[in-house]
């Protein structure tokens, strides 16, 4: 299966052990992974913060980058869910409607692609550790992945997961939320961080940098120990 | 009142609701319940997607054809001896309200809890003209004795605390009881059954009006739109020109929507019902009847891409669900409209002038448009907004400049290319053990609260591009 990594802006530049493990994962389950090196960012940034404009401009780049692909598999939901949000954002427009219908219809979260497209539940990968998961709000709601990290987590061996209380919640981040409102923001990001403590988990996993980066920049900063992790250290392991 | 509530600016209001110590517990429990209910009541029904598609069907098809079904409701409720207002403005049907009121000579005025009385202060104009006005939900009994505004549209005195209460009796009305819960409401029944007896005209909001037979219903827990309704010989129903179904069966589903989706309870205690006026079958029917229908702004509404959000049949399941609302309560949002879905309206109804931080106060998360029963893409029409607000800003500013650059970084791989190689270092001299605590420009709002995360290395195309290298020398 030939398949086109989208690192995501994020990964690419602050996390990449979380691209190069979502290129791994691919790889070890066989598929034939390129990198087009003409992505840069989703739009959501833009796209969220009211700028129309400089999102489609953003989003246009995106669809020409992975033109040839037949899949597109990235390590975020937020960032996913932004790309199948492109035919609803250019429709009525001539010249990108269709093309992003097609480019929408190839884009999958890398948990959503391993268990849906590939069939595959067990990585084989073992790890050790008392984990935790955040489900990201644009993961579970907008892109309607809820259940297949959790599936790929309970078959790692040495994992011990732990429900968080109040998952269902937002961590407070919201893209530009998080500093045009950073008093709410604070609030949230804390109460997030005390329902991780009183998990006991010893790492936070995660399916969105973008969460993870929040809550464990918070968890920093009150000195907790708990370390954030991306699910595909976890799954990219032997 | 109107549907802003004060003057207090908004970085103000936001502190002021998270210094709020009892408020933010009382509305955290309560979101908590409210929550679990309507979870545990939409498992129940097995299918509750199937039931939220078809609450968005009914709203959908309702307001397509709404002059359809508001002509029909008029016909009905004239049919049967009621008469009916169209009100363009919220002065209009105060006016028309009025103008009853002093016909009638009435005193005393009951009314059950309503939205849209409060939307266009009709306790305030009554008031003018010399009417006593006695609010009988115990709420907003509560809110009136204390001259406070609703902080939420299910149950409005959710940020009051039982000795809050208490003070608020014991100054008002002399009360000099304890705070437990059922001596309170005690004293509360008591007080209102005097109200309810002695009132000349009773007026009340409407949950659905029903076009095919001209009906009004309302939805309650306490069975006081049932006093408000059969004791004064006069009754007049207020109701948002949205707020109707063409017949009994979709009241049914909507009805099975809003209890499930508000409280968590499969049906409330009571559900009042008036048809018309004078009718010899209908025991309890009012001697009189005044249907006023009203406007203010809703109309604008119809035919924009805002449209869905007049489907709301205010449930408060998206104010229930809503993470922001949690830590910051009702007052906040500076809108008897609170919440997500008061986000979205507010501005529509009153304009942005007031209300613009309103469709920033969300981080998107969704969870209002997950919860919502008729499938209100809530945190969509937020998104809307902002780009509203962009669009009217005049001039440069610094998130304009800063967006502009950030079209020309994503359209542009090569600008793209460089950013990524140049972060690490960039950032260097701010980073600490792959952190950054105090970090500059943009990150200085971030830093002020969590630390930042610094580039871990090179960026991943760097390593990637090595990669293939390596791959191709071997």
């Amino acid at each position: 299966m030939k398949v086109s990594l989208f690192s995501t802006c994020l990964s690419d530049i602050l996390f990449a052990d979380v691209a190069k493990n979502t290129l791994e994962i691919l790889e070890r389950v066989g598929c034939e992974v390129d990198y087009p090196m003409e992505q840069t960012c989703c739009g959501q940034p833009a796209y969220n913060s009211g700028y129309l404009q400089e999102a489609k401009a953003s989003m246009k780049q995106m669809m020409k980058a992975f033109r040839h692909s037949e899949y597109v598999v990235g390590p975020s939901g937020s960032c996913v869910s932004m790309l199948k949000e492109y035919p609803h954002i250019f429709k009525g427009d001539p010249e990108w409607e269709e093309e992003a219908k097609v480019f929408a219809a190839k884009c999958y979260e890398i948990t959503e692609f391993l268990v849906d497209v590939m069939g595959i539940t067990d990585l084989g990968s073992t790890f050790k550790g008392r984990v935790t998961f955040h489900s990201s709000c644009h993961m579970k709601r907008l892109l309607g992945v809820k259940e297949q990290p959790k599936i790929l987590l309970r078959n790692v061996e040495g994992v011990e997961l732990v429900d968080l209380p109040w998952e269902e919640d937002c961590c407070g981040f919201g893209g530009t939320f998080a500093v045009k409102n950073p008093v709410i923001s604070q609030e949230m990001v804390s109460e997030k961080s005390r329902h991780v403590s009183e998990t006991q988990a010893e790492y936070l996993v995660g399916a969105d940098m973008g969460c993870l980066m929040n809550i464990g920049g918070r968890m920093e900063r009150e000195g907790k120990k708990v370390k954030i992790i991306h699910i595909t250290e976890i799954l990219n392991t032997h | 009142m109107s549907i802003k509530i004060g003057e207090i600016p908004y970085k103000e209001r936001i502190q002021n609701g998270i210094k709020d110590d009892f408020m933010r517990q009382a509305v955290s429990s309560a979101q908590g319940r409210f929550r679990t209910g309507r979870l545990t009541q939409a498992a129940e029904l097995g299918n509750w997607e199937d039931w939220r598609d078809l609450g968005e069907e009914i709203r959908t098809h309702t307001l397509e054809n709404l002059d359809y079904y508001l002509h029909q409701l008029s016909e009905q409720v004239a049919r049967r001896g009621g008469h009916v207002f169209f009100a363009e403005t919220a002065e209009e049907a105060n006016q028309y309200v009025k103008s009853i009121i002093q016909k009638k000579q009435a005193k005393k005025v009951v009314k059950a809890k309503s939205m849209v009385t409060e939307e266009i202060g009709l306790n305030k104009a009554l008031e003018e003209v010399g009417a006593e006005v006695v609010e009988s939900d115990l709420g907003e009994w509560i809110l009136q004795l204390d001259e406070d505004p609703p902080s939420h549209i299910v149950t409005p005195a959710l940020h009051k605390n039982k000795q809050q209460i208490r003070e608020t009796f014991a100054k008002k009305k002399g009360y000099t009881g304890s705070d437990t819960p059922e001596e309170l409401a005690a004293f509360a029944r008591e007080q209102l059954r005097q109200d309810f007896l002695s009132a000349d005209v009773g007026v009340t909001g409407c949950n659905f009006a029903i076009a095919e037979s001209g009906s009004i219903t309302l939805v309650t827990n306490e069975g006081n739109a049932e006093m408000v309704t059969s004791l004064p010989d006069t009754v007049i129903t207020v109701m948002g020109m949205e707020r109707i179904v063409p017949t009994w069966e979709e009241m049914e589903v909507l009805v099975s929507l809003l209890t499930r989706a508000a409280v968590g309870q499969k049906l409330t205690s009571y559900i009042t019902a008036i048809t018309g006026a004078g009718l010899e079958l209908e025991v309890d029917s009012p001697e009189e009847f005044h249907l006023v229908i009203v406007d203010n702004g809703r109309s604008k509404i119809l035919g924009t891409e805002f449209q869905s959000a007049l489907h709301c049949i205010r449930c408060a399941a998206c104010i229930n669900a809503c993470p922001v609302y949690r830590h910051i309560g009702g007052h906040a949002y500076n809108s008897i409209y609170p919440g997500p879905i008061g986000a979205v309206i507010t501005p529509l109804l009153e304009g942005y002038d007031d209300h613009k931080e309103l469709p920033y106060a969300s981080t998107l998360c969704a969870a209002c448009t997950e919860a919502c029963p008729v499938k209100i893409p809530l945190h969509e029409h937020l998104i809307r907004h902002r780009q509203i607000i962009v669009e009217k800003e005049k001039g440069p500013t610094a998130e304009k400049l800063m967006m502009k650059g950030f079209a020309a970084w994503a359209s542009n791989p090569a600008i793209y290319n460089m950013s990524a190689k140049m972060a690490k270092p960039a950032l260097g001299p701010w980073t600490k053990d792959g952190m950054i605590e105090n970090g500059p420009g943009p990150l200085k709002a971030w830093t002020e609260v969590r630390d930042f995360y610094a580039p871990q290395g090179q960026s991943f195309r760097s390593w990637f591009k090595q990669r293939q290298k390596d791959g191709e020398s071997k």
